[in-house]
């Protein structure tokens, strides 16, 4: 593999493990949605970086070449892009009701109104 | 937003400019980079646009909110129509190949749906979703 | 080509075509009733595909005519059918269910959401059984959980949306997961096809990879089938949805994360590289810590759901507990467990729903004094709680006992003990709820006898009867499973 390969999946595994850390510290709500925003597009990254072949040309039939960079990881990674984007709209409508519900979106803030409601 | 003269002609202006652009993303994603999903977004993107610069009250007379609820179901109903339109047609579920004289035609014809089902049902999400968070009292 | 060619791609469309729908229907009633039929309809189907696979083996079926392995293909075998059948009954009977079910929880102008929902939760789950394409199985993964976390966050008290909240970070990690290791096996293989994908793993050399992939999709897996210690979203999950989803969910979203893990691990990896792993090291641990941890928390809980709740966790431990000893019998335990806890489970939390709507609430001081009001629900709750424990004439004993002569067939005289042992918790919080309603006034004594609704107790009753019937014949559920596992040891490598 050469540096350029080892560059794009130091990025990727970089980016994971910044997305992992902001969900498990942060204690605001959104916060927490951002960092699995970055978890994911981190995921994207892993597939589509190695779909480009050196040397490889776009995937269209033609007689000078015989290399041609693969199109199906970036259609598995459309799919994952509209699953991201559900799941954060899905996310951030949940958060909105709870900051209907409590007042707060901070995780400590709930959990306390919780345990004063007992 | 409707008193700054500035924003409210330039909207007028660019919102068809970019809804053409989300229909020729959405007719030319066989050939470059788009489809379905770009192009919803883009359309809801125009729509939010004026919703913005004008206030809520209008989009809703412009873009009425059963008739976006309506689109997030007829979308999906028009991509599981021509799934079924395979099988009836005698192929499997999605098989384009049937639905049209050579196979090549079939092809076209079916992602063209396919592609258009999913634009309407994306576009209707992305408006229905800005209805329901700006719609909130604060 | 005949209809019957095309049940595989049908079992997952026919609900999948309900959702939108409902949606469009926007009446409640329309809604309920489309989403019904689809759901009755899908339980035909599945019967229909098992009779097919018990006559020819594996079910085929690719997407758009692309053959596989370009193409999607649906491929149904012993295990999957064996999956379907289990989803499409419990929806089926659930279905009817929601009607008085949900009038209490669910604001009357969402009941048109809440079916749709319902609807795709069930095409979701339907459709990681029937899929044979691995990226297929994430999006119908990501399409269920999805669902499930508005489901979930329907519910009547406000810990509702904190508890899907929770559940959505922690089921998308874990979905993210699995798909990173399905991005690693990819880069490795160059297919999705699962079939293909466990020939071209047989002949590479470099395993690395291969053996993170298998990490990553264990992790990713264990998120969502909730096992010890990865099981923090479930318990809120369950307890504060709607009664109608806790019955769904409990009995069919963590069973299924089970079945791709059993997919991947025998069908994709093969037995013999898994193995090696230490995984079965790994999971007999963990399944031993979710028996004894989660029954213990089980026997302190205030509120039943979060009992029951509590009980599934540990139920979960017994499954993974046949996965790990990594032979046909301990694998037929865990399937056959898997279909039995499901019936139990269900029955359990629509009986407790019954129970939720005449009483108001769920916390173990409602439940006072119950066999006075509700002795037909209070019944049924006992004979699902003896379920759980194992007694025998339920099914839960079948798979329990199952799980002991696997244990004996490696000689492992210590695991026959701990299972007995944990199921003697069992017994410890079943107690409590006979304690409870047995035992104890009605904080009203002066409540007449009110059972539920008609169309709530019928569908409960039934499932609870199905259970005991199945525990004093279990030649289909064993049967079944035995194929199964069969099957799936027998064609991997």
């Amino acid at each position: 593999m050469n540096q350029f390969g080892a560059l794009s999946y130091a990025i990727t595994v970089f980016l994971m493990v910044a997305g992992l850390y902001i969900v498990i510290a942060r204690n605001n709500l959104i916060k927490t949605l951002v960092g699995l925003s970055i978890f994911q597009t981190a995921v994207y990254l892993l597939y589509i970086a190695p779909a480009k072949l050196p040397g490889g040309t776009a995937p269209v039939i033609s007689a000078e070449f015989d290399a041609y960079s693969s199109p199906l990881p970036h259609v598995l990674i459309l799919t994952a892009i509209v699953v991201g984007v559900a799941t954060m709209a899905l996310g951030l409508a949940i958060v909105v009701r709870i900051y209907e519900a409590y007042g707060t979106i901070e995780e400590d803030e709930i959990l306390n109104r919780d345990r004063e409601a007992r | 937003m409707s008193d700054d003269l500035i924003l409210r002609v330039v909207t007028k202006i660019l919102i068809p400019f970019i809804v053409l652009f989300a229909l020729y993303v959405q007719f030319h994603g066989e050939y470059g980079p788009g489809g379905g999903f770009q192009a919803g977004v883009v359309a809801a993107a125009a729509f939010v646009l004026y919703g913005l610069v004008n206030g809520l009250d209008a989009l809703r007379r412009v873009a009425p909110e059963s008739v976006v609820e309506t689109m997030v179901g007829a979308g999906v109903l028009l991509y599981i129509a021509v799934g079924l339109a395979g099988i009836v047609l005698g192929g499997h579920y999605l098989d384009y190949s049937v639905l049209g004289g050579a196979p090549v035609d079939g092809q076209h014809r079916g992602i063209f749906w396919v592609e258009l089902g999913v634009g309407i049902t994306v576009s209707g999400v992305m408006l229905k979703v800005f209805y329901l968070f700006a719609g909130r009292r604060a | 080509m005949t209809l019957s060619a095309h049940f595989p791609v049908l079992q997952v469309v026919v609900p999948l075509v309900s959702a939108p729908l409902a949606v469009l229907a926007r009446r409640a009633t329309a809604a309920y009733a489309i989403v019904m039929f689809a759901s009755w309809i899908a339980f035909g189907l599945a019967i229909a595909l098992t009779m097919q696979v018990r006559s020819e083996g594996v079910v085929s079926y690719p997407i758009g005519n692309w053959p596989p392995p370009w193409g999607i293909e649906y491929r149904i075998d012993a295990l999957s059918s064996f999956v379907l059948l289990l989803v499409s009954a419990v929806a089926a009977v659930v279905l009817p269910y929601c009607r008085r079910s949900i009038e209490h929880e669910v604001p009357r102008e969402q009941h048109y959401l809440f079916y749709s929902m319902f609807a795709l939760c069930l095409a979701g789950l339907l459709g990681i059984a029937a899929t044979g394409d691995a990226f297929n199985a994430f999006v119908f993964i990501e399409i269920s959980a999805l669902a499930s976390y508005v489901l979930i966050a329907l519910g009547r008290d406000r810990k509702a949306l904190v508890a899907s909240y929770q559940y959505l970070i922690l089921g998308t990690i874990g979905a993210t997961f699995f798909v990173i290791g399905i991005g690693m096996l990819y880069l490795m293989t160059g297919t999705l096809n699962l079939a293909d994908m466990s020939e071209r793993l047989a002949a590479t050399s470099d395993l690395r990879p291969v053996l993170t992939a298998a990490a990553f999709i264990t992790v990713g897996m264990s998120l969502k089938l909730a096992l010890f210690p990865l099981h923090q979203w479930l318990p809120n999950a369950y307890t504060y949805a709607p009664s109608a989803v806790s019955a769904f969910i409990a009995a069919t979203g963590t069973k299924v994360s089970i079945y791709v893990l059993m997919r991947f691990y025998f069908s994709v990896f093969g037995a013999g590289l898994v193995f090696e792993l230490a995984v079965g090291e790994v999971l007999l641990v963990l399944s031993l810590a979710a028996m004894f941890i989660a029954s213990a928390i089980a026997v302190v809980q205030s509120d039943f759901k979060k009992l029951l709740a509590y009980s599934s966790v540990a139920q979960v431990g017994y499954i993974t507990l046949g996965l790990s000893l990594e032979s046909v019998s301990g694998l037929t335990a865990s399937i056959v467990h898997l279909v039995n806890h499901g019936m139990t489970k269900a029955g359990l939390f629509m009986l407790v729903g019954g129970a939720v709507l005449v009483t108001g609430g769920s916390g173990m001081d409602r439940l006072a004094g119950l066999r006075r009001t509700m002795p037909l629900t209070s019944f049924g709750i006992v004979l699902g709680g003896l379920g759980l424990i194992g007694i025998p004439g339920t099914a839960g004993f079948i798979s329990k006992w199952q799980l002991v002569l696997a244990a004996m067939e490696r000689q492992e005289w210590w695991l026959v003990f701990a299972i007995v042992a944990s199921s003697l918790l069992a017994v410890a919080y079943v107690w409590r709820f006979v304690e409870v309603a047995y035992f104890r006034e009605p904080s009203n004594p002066a409540d007449r006898r009110r059972e539920a609704p008609a169309t709530m107790l019928v569908p409960a009753v039934m499932v609870i009867a199905a259970s005991i019937y199945f525990g004093l014949d279990s030649s289909l559920t064993l049967g079944g499973a035995a194929t199964a596992a069969d099957f799936l040891l027998g064609t991997s490598r």
